[in-house]
């Protein structure tokens, strides 16, 4: 039920292009859907608007607010894709599906997998297109069955596919824990490495807009411990089409994490084919006196802190770490060797989360270079309440950053 | 739409098999409501529940007595037909197959109990012609999904003896080097897809696999490929949310994959009427719009007769067919089980309905095999599973160096150290000493 409902709410905020309502009415064989879609239009004004930032005459203040500070930080960011160049302009939900779709025109056995991914072009459009482009079968919508449709990646993936397996939001991946954790993460290796499972799972995840606890977790604490599987975080569209390539080429299972409210963040990559590498971390900006390590979302809340901090005068290092397992051991290292202090800034719970794992990690690998504690910053060990302010206090915000640095660099 | 088709279809006519079954002749619809007593002896020691009178019903579910091979026999000889359900040649290797399953399991806890195997071990002694009826109608290239119970299928899907002997005593050799273990058995070259050891995690897997094989013919042009899936699972199972979604999925996109539902009547200690609604599982598949159909799962023609019919079907992609098959196993769930729940009544009638026993009955009835021809191949299969011990326990354990290996498919999943190679390549991660 939810489910249903946050896709067409998203879907309703992000487009209401004719032709995607034209696709939607093909489709009126299924009683079903189309009352969702009913229900949808009606219902998701009112939420659509407050909780999820697709739609460009944003009604919601907060929402407006940051995606101009996503925008602004990353004009000022030095990052590697830069703006000069020739390239394209795209949004970083259509970058995803650049890359999706680059990589099924590339190779006939990657599919796509998951609730709306066909005709709907996924709840947040990174398929859209992409089912009349290649087939309902490549292009596979299921039922809402997540631990089946998980599983039946899995199976499809032991037996020469590359599945692309989207849970409309991360959170409902929870359903699916069983066939990720034994089967992605574990049948590898029970099968003395006679079956590679190649499989991609992605999704929205992360704190939205009073999305509610359910539908705004930070699962990657989750997902962390579970043995032979790759987590990587996108936060830019450079990153996001290049890890979701690198991610479907890979032989090894890899969950890529999307940020819900990245999907809008606008930059012009490259028109040359290009992929990242699952495991190095992104050097955002280079700096002297303070390592901030952070990923996903967390990236855009470091970068206006950093601003503030350049005022005052510190030269922060902030580096995106963007493979959340395993850690890029070697840049994060280069930069602790040359600050001496570490401040990590996630979204992730505060309890087992991807910061506790990097304090260890940097603690057991480069305790002589520190000066001074590490300092991790954590979202809340709460469920991410629905009240706006209750949900502003949940997740690090800059002017937490901005103290920490201080309190670090005394 | 062809779904809605298909529920139809069945849902008024049954699975259109002539199958030796005469229950499908006489009530092809069985009804619950209208069998007033059955005094089944499926029933067993169930028998003894108390329900409360709304629930009595389904525990009147079972039809007519299910119908063993010597009945067959019976009513072969009086019509004197010279059709037999299998040839010499069919007959010996179904019996051969069906040997190799009890003498091996019955090695299998010869070895535990002497210390040379450990964990939990789930033994398949009395369910063999399910594995064998189905299993053996298979090409190498069709996939097998099990269960933690799954050494019987890797036998019968070609995994060598010695392999899965291996594995169970944590040998190098073993088919799956030791990593997997009793429930974990691959085999990549016969397509056994595992060995899944929580229950109906396997369903998804199989169903993935039926995807894989239509993926194939429809978007990769591969026309020859009609590779069908069966995924094996049992009675308990058939209360998990997998069973469903999965049996929605096949029949909506009409994946070639049968379901083989082994009914032993006991999932551990839960008897199947205590644990399920309505206790005939092969009324589930018109529901989702396939055929279901139910075979006396103690007789190897029988089962085969269906195997045959739902396995054809799925070739010519006509889509999955539910099957339950009525069985029993003759040890406890596990090697660790005291079995204290069962009625030893309910096991002495099963006892008497070994599979292996009417299968011999039925070839030597019918001069399909000689005594000693059958004799013959009871030798040659103890001596394969002495071997298989033989090579098991000459094998190397495992050197520490094999730890890390197969973690990852491609080991640059363990990441990039402080000293900017990737943790892979130190001498510590080859010789398995490295901290991960």
């Amino acid at each position: 039920m939810a489910a249903i409902f946050q896709g067409v709410g998203a879907a309703a905020a992000l487009s209401s292009s004719p032709s995607n309502s034209f696709d939607t009415k093909k489709l009126l064989c299924s009683p079903r859907r189309s009352f969702s879609a009913r229900k949808g239009a009606s219902f998701v004004v009112v939420r659509s608007d407050g909780s999820v930032n697709f739609d460009l005459n944003h009604k919601g203040r907060r929402a407006q607010q940051l995606i101009t500070n996503a925008v602004a930080t990353k004009a000022d960011s030095s990052a590697a894709a830069s703006s000069s160049k020739p390239g394209h302009e795209l949004l970083l939900f259509e970058a995803l599906r650049e890359g999706l779709e680059e990589e099924m025109e590339r190779d006939a056995t990657v599919c796509v997998m998951g609730e709306d991914v066909g005709h709907y072009g996924g709840s947040y459009k990174v398929t859209k297109g992409l089912a009349e482009k290649f087939g309902d079968l490549r292009v596979l919508d299921t039922p809402i069955a997540e631990n089946s449709f998980t599983g039946m990646g899995i199976g499809a993936a032991m037996t020469g596919l590359r599945p692309v397996v989207e849970g409309m939001n991360m959170g409902f991946l929870l359903l699916a824990f069983n066939q990720i954790s034994n089967n992605c993460g574990m049948l590898h290796y029970t099968s003395g490495g006679q079956f590679k499972i190649p499989i991609v799972i992605r999704g929205p995840g992360g704190v939205g807009r009073q999305l509610g606890a359910e539908h705004s977790q930070r699962l990657e604490s989750y997902f962390q411990s579970i043995p032979g599987i790759q987590m990587v975080a996108c936060s830019t569209p450079y990153n996001a089409k290049g890890l979701m390539k690198a991610a479907i080429r890979s032989e090894n299972p890899v969950i890529l994490f999307e940020h819900v409210l990245l999907y809008n963040l606008k930059e012009r990559i490259p028109d040359e084919d290009y992929i990242c590498n699952l495991e190095e971390a992104e050097m955002v900006r280079p700096g002297e006196h303070v390592t901030i390590l952070t990923y996903s979302r967390m990236r855009y809340h470091v970068m206006q802190a950093a601003k503030t901090l350049v005022n005052k005068g510190y030269d922060p290092e902030v580096i995106d770490i963007r493979s959340l397992k395993p850690f890029d051991l070697y840049t994060i290292g280069n930069s602790v060797k040359k600050t001496h202090r570490v401040l990590i800034v996630e979204e992730c719970m505060r309890t087992g989360g991807i910061g506790a794992s990097l304090t260890a990690a940097i603690t057991e690998n480069f305790h002589d270079y520190l000066d001074a504690p590490i300092i991790c910053l954590s979202s809340q060990d709460v469920p991410t309440p629905y009240a706006g302010p209750l949900e502003e206090w949940t997740v690090v915000q800059p002017a937490q950053i901005v103290t920490a640095v201080e309190q670090l660099c005394q | 739409m062809s779904a809605a088709f298909s529920t139809a279809k069945f849902a008024t006519q049954p699975f259109p098999l002539n199958t030796t079954s005469p229950r499908s002749h006489d009530k092809p619809l069985f009804d619950p409501l209208k069998i007033p007593t059955c005094s089944s002896p499926f029933l067993g020691s169930t028998g003894k529940l108390r329900l409360s009178s709304s629930s009595k019903l389904n525990l009147h579910r079972r039809s007519g007595a299910v119908v063993a091979v010597s009945d067959v026999v019976k009513e072969k000889k009086s019509k004197s037909t010279p059709n037999l359900l299998i040839t010499k040649e069919e007959g010996l290797v179904l019996y051969e197959d069906m040997v190799l399953g009890r003498a091996f399991e019955d090695m299998c806890a010869q070895m535990y109990y002497r210390g040379k195997m450990f964990g939990f071990v789930h033994l398949y002694n009395g369910q063999e012609a399910v594995s064998t009826g189905f299993i053996k109608l298979l090409k190498k290239e069709d996939s097998v999904v099990s269960t933690y119970r799954d050494h019987v299928h890797a036998l019968s899907k070609g995994v060598p003896a010695r392999e899965v002997m291996s594995e169970l005593f944590g040998k190098t050799t073993g088919c799956c080097r030791g990593q997997g273990g009793s429930m974990h058995m691959f085999s990549s070259e016969h397509n056994l897809l595992g060995g899944f050891a929580f229950i109906g995690e396997g369903i998804p897997v199989a169903t993935g696999a039926a995807f894989s094989s239509k993926y194939r013919r429809e978007v990769l042009k591969q026309a020859d490929c009609d590779h069908v899936t069966l995924a094996f699972f049992g009675d308990g199972t058939c209360n998990n949310g997998q069973f469903f979604e999965c049996l929605n999925m096949a029949a909506l996109w009409k994946l070639p994959i049968i379901f083989v539902v082994e009914n032993n009547l006991w999932a551990i200690g839960m008897s199947h009427l205590r644990a399920t609604s309505d206790p005939q599982i092969y009324k589930k598949g018109p529901a989702f719009g396939m055929p279901g159909i139910h075979v006396d799962g103690m007789d190897v023609l029988k089962v085969r007769e269906v195997a045959k019919e739902a396995i054809g079907r799925a070739r010519r992609g006509e889509g999955p067919t539910l099957v339950e098959c009525e069985t029993y196993r003759f040890r406890g769930h596990s090697l660790a089980d005291p079995d204290e729940l069962r009625d030893p009544a309910e096991k002495a009638h099963y006892a008497a309905r070994d599979p292996i026993t009417a299968l011999k009955k039925y070839m030597i009835e019918n001069s399909l095999a000689s005594e000693a021809e059958l004799k013959a191949i009871d030798k040659k299969i103890d001596e394969v599973v002495e071997d298989a011990v033989e090579f098991a326990d000459e094998s190397p354990l495992p050197q520490r160096s094999q730890l890390l290996e197969n973690v990852f498919a491609d080991p640059k999943g363990f990441g990039i150290g402080p000293d900017g190679r990737y943790r892979c390549e130190d001498p510590k991660f080859t010789e398995g000493t490295a901290h991960v």
